[in-house]
């Protein structure tokens, strides 16, 4: 099958344009919010009880709120960041750009370690329970994947720091490198990573669990699958060749959707690991109402998730040729 | 797409609507399997009529009275224990004992105490209470929000239905808790700012349920026979696609529950909610931390265990619920 590039790029191109809105929306939304907010920035920049003088504080209000409607704020953030400029971060007295380029680098890692992982796992743990519907199997992966669902993962993380870290000591209970030592080797890198990326994994993949062993085992009852059987194909190939590939199918238009689901988990896990990625970044920004860093990360996310649709899309548009990329 | 999923629980393409313009009917048909929803098995149709036979009556029926019985159970108790439990047991939350602090479960304190000497059952149970609290209110904010825009969206169609579904796309285009994050760090902490930002991102699940349950309800003959009967445009929303939505709204609604809750625990846990001194499962997981890394596990084991339960509970009920909505699907927990 030659891939249909037009249509890919028409497309890429229609998703562009429908995201020129969304974003101007959830910035704006977000200048709104800031708007209606009771903090002073010029507060939290000094630091409350600072014996700043009148002058000061009045020289910092004239660099960090500009006058003026939301709106105007918002014109002249966007105009600024087009042009490169995100602002200075209060909270970590640094360049938002830079703040963003120092961590974003570990973040992905993280979470493509996890999604890649937990895809996996659903696969293979969703065939196995599918195989056998209503076996024991089935019905413990099933029941093991609803709790996993419902625990936070914070709560995961940190229940595997005491079993792994503190219990067994096999595995280090965050950060990045050993105590007293700066550089990030590959085997330190590896055994940090391991906890964070398993917890991770494991919120993670009981969706992909439950929806590749609900694709597999209605694909199970198809007639391709019941052709192969007859045709004596060996069960093996029945499975992974025939009822996974097609069950993946309605996984693959919704792998999209988990690109926020990953992000807040991720999040969490980082928060509860100290991994230095966005999320401590974002939760100190959170906690000292350091408005040019939220909206950096919370555009950036905004992002992170259309791109993630636009790429399931497409996987699925060239996956199923009985899917039309221009129809899209 | 339809990422309306929040934490960790998708209730995902919850029943896709009947025409949405924007996608191919083979996707359609190729989402509808889903899970998480036991859309399944009956509704295979080439599959014949044995495999329907067999989907009905296979192993998963011998424990559907057990779970029903379990799940109801559990939400009723926890609802007792957080109803009655402050009459018997009042908490002081500043109090503080240092004398018995951290001890392991016993017969005495069933989940052990915690670094200040507080009994971790007592406590849990509070927590239970503000998070329940803080989910039922936040869940009905968001179900009235998204039962109110769904109903305008697919009941007045065309522009207004654009726009609005638009509006959804722009709220599931942030993560939930991001957004959460950003409302709470905008006010102060405290629990309407969460409620708010529970409230705020976990409408639009609703309003697409909703939206797709009035699209598919217009082309019904009793709504044809209204209007031929000259019922006003208000009449027919309120008297015929009203009522026939409810049920479907009453559902999200329950499921919207967990998810509030879970969302809370997480802003809390973050330091983000709840103020920390106050008990929520989320401020007493993350107030536990510094005796996790001292080796004790309790303190951080069981207000989890609170939130894991409570929402398989929900969740049952739930289940429970769309088996009388809808028999034809096959009974299946629901997250």
């Amino acid at each position: 099958m030659s891939a249909p590039w037009p249509a890919v790029a028409r497309l890429v191109g229609r998703r562009l344009l429908a995201a020129v809105p969304v974003l101007v929306v959830v910035t704006l939304g977000m200048f709104a919010v800031a708007a209606a907010s009771p903090f002073d920035p010029v507060r939290r920049y000094v630091g409350d009880g600072s014996s700043a003088s009148q002058e000061t504080l009045d020289a910092l209000r004239e660099n960090l709120s500009p006058d003026g409607t939301f709106v105007e704020q918002w014109w002249s953030w966007l105009t600024s960041v087009l042009g490169g400029d995100l602002g200075q971060s209060l909270a970590l007295r640094q360049p938002v750009s830079q703040v963003i380029a120092e961590r974003v680098g570990w973040s992905l890692l993280l979470c493509a370690v996890a999604f890649v992982g937990s895809v996996l796992l659903g696969c293979a743990l969703g065939v196995l329970a599918a195989r056998r519907e209503g076996g024991w199997l089935d019905r413990a992966v099933s029941s093991l994947s609803y709790t996993l669902q419902a625990a936070p993962p914070f709560w995961l993380a940190l229940l595997a720091i005491w079993l792994f870290a503190l219990q067994l000591d096999v595995l280090p209970a965050g950060g990045l490198t050993e105590a007293g030592e700066d550089t990030v080797t590959a085997g330190s890198l590896l055994r940090h990573l391991a906890l964070p990326a398993a917890v991770l994994t494991i919120s993670q993949a009981p969706w992909f669990v439950l929806y590749v062993r609900q694709g597999v085992a209605d694909a199970l009852h198809e007639d391709p699958v019941r052709g192969a059987r007859a045709r004596g194909v060996s069960e093996r190939t029945v499975l992974l060749g025939h009822a996974l590939r097609s069950g993946l199918l309605p996984v693959l238009t919704l792998v999209g959707t988990r690109i926020p689901e990953l992000i807040t988990g991720a999040l969490l896990v980082e928060t509860v690991f100290s991994w230095p990625g966005i999320a401590s970044a974002t939760v100190r920004a959170a906690t000292s109402t350091d408005f040019p860093l939220l909206a950096a990360l919370t555009a950036l996310s905004a992002l992170a998730v259309l791109a993630g649709n636009l790429l399931a899309d497409l996987l699925y548009g060239l996956a199923d040729p009985r899917v039309d990329l221009n129809e899209m | 797409m339809p990422p309306e999923v929040s934490p960790a629980m998708s209730e995902e393409p919850a029943r896709e609507p009947a025409g949405r313009e924007v996608r191919p009917a083979t996707v359609e048909a190729a989402r509808a399997p889903v899970p998480a929803q036991g859309a399944g098995s009956q509704e295979r149709s080439p599959a014949g009529e044995a495999s329907e036979w067999r989907a009905a009556g296979n192993a998963r029926r011998g424990t559907r009275r057990v779970r029903a019985v379990a799940s109801v159970s559990l939400v009723g108790l926890a609802a007792l224990a957080v109803l009655l439990v402050p009459a018997f047991f009042p908490l002081d939350q500043q109090a503080v004992d240092l004398t018995a602090k951290l001890l392991p479960p016993s017969v005495e304190h069933p989940f052990g105490t915690d670094d200040m000497g507080r009994d971790l059952l007592l406590r849990s149970v509070y927590g239970l209470r503000v998070s329940l609290l803080v989910g039922l209110v936040a869940a009905l904010v968001a179900s009235v929000l998204g039962l109110a825009l769904g109903c305008l969206a697919g009941a007045v169609g065309g522009r207004v239905d654009r726009l609005l579904m638009r509006l959804v796309d722009t709220f599931t285009a942030v993560p939930h808790l991001l957004m959460g994050i950003f409302i709470v760090a905008m006010f102060r902490p405290g629990v309407w700012p969460v409620v708010a930002s529970v409230g705020l991102t976990h409408w639009v699940s609703t309003a697409r349920i909703v939206r797709a349950e009035v699209l598919s309800l217009r082309a019904r003959p009793f709504v044809d026979a209204a209007i031929s009967g000259g019922a006003s445009r208000l009449r027919v929303a309120s008297r015929h696609l009203l009522p026939a939505v409810l049920p479907q709204a009453g559902l999200a609604a329950v499921l919207m529950v967990p998810h509030a809750v879970w969302h809370e625990s997480a802003l809390s846990f973050l330091g983000l909610g709840i103020p920390a001194h106050q008990a929520s499962l989320g401020t007493m997981i993350n107030g536990a931390r510094g005796s996790l890394s001292a080796g004790d596990w309790w303190p951080t084991l069981f207000p989890g265990l609170f939130i894991v339960v409570t929402t398989l509970a929900i969740a049952g009920v739930a289940g429970l619920w769309r088996e009388r909505i809808n028999p034809r699907r096959r009974s299946e927990l629901v997250l």
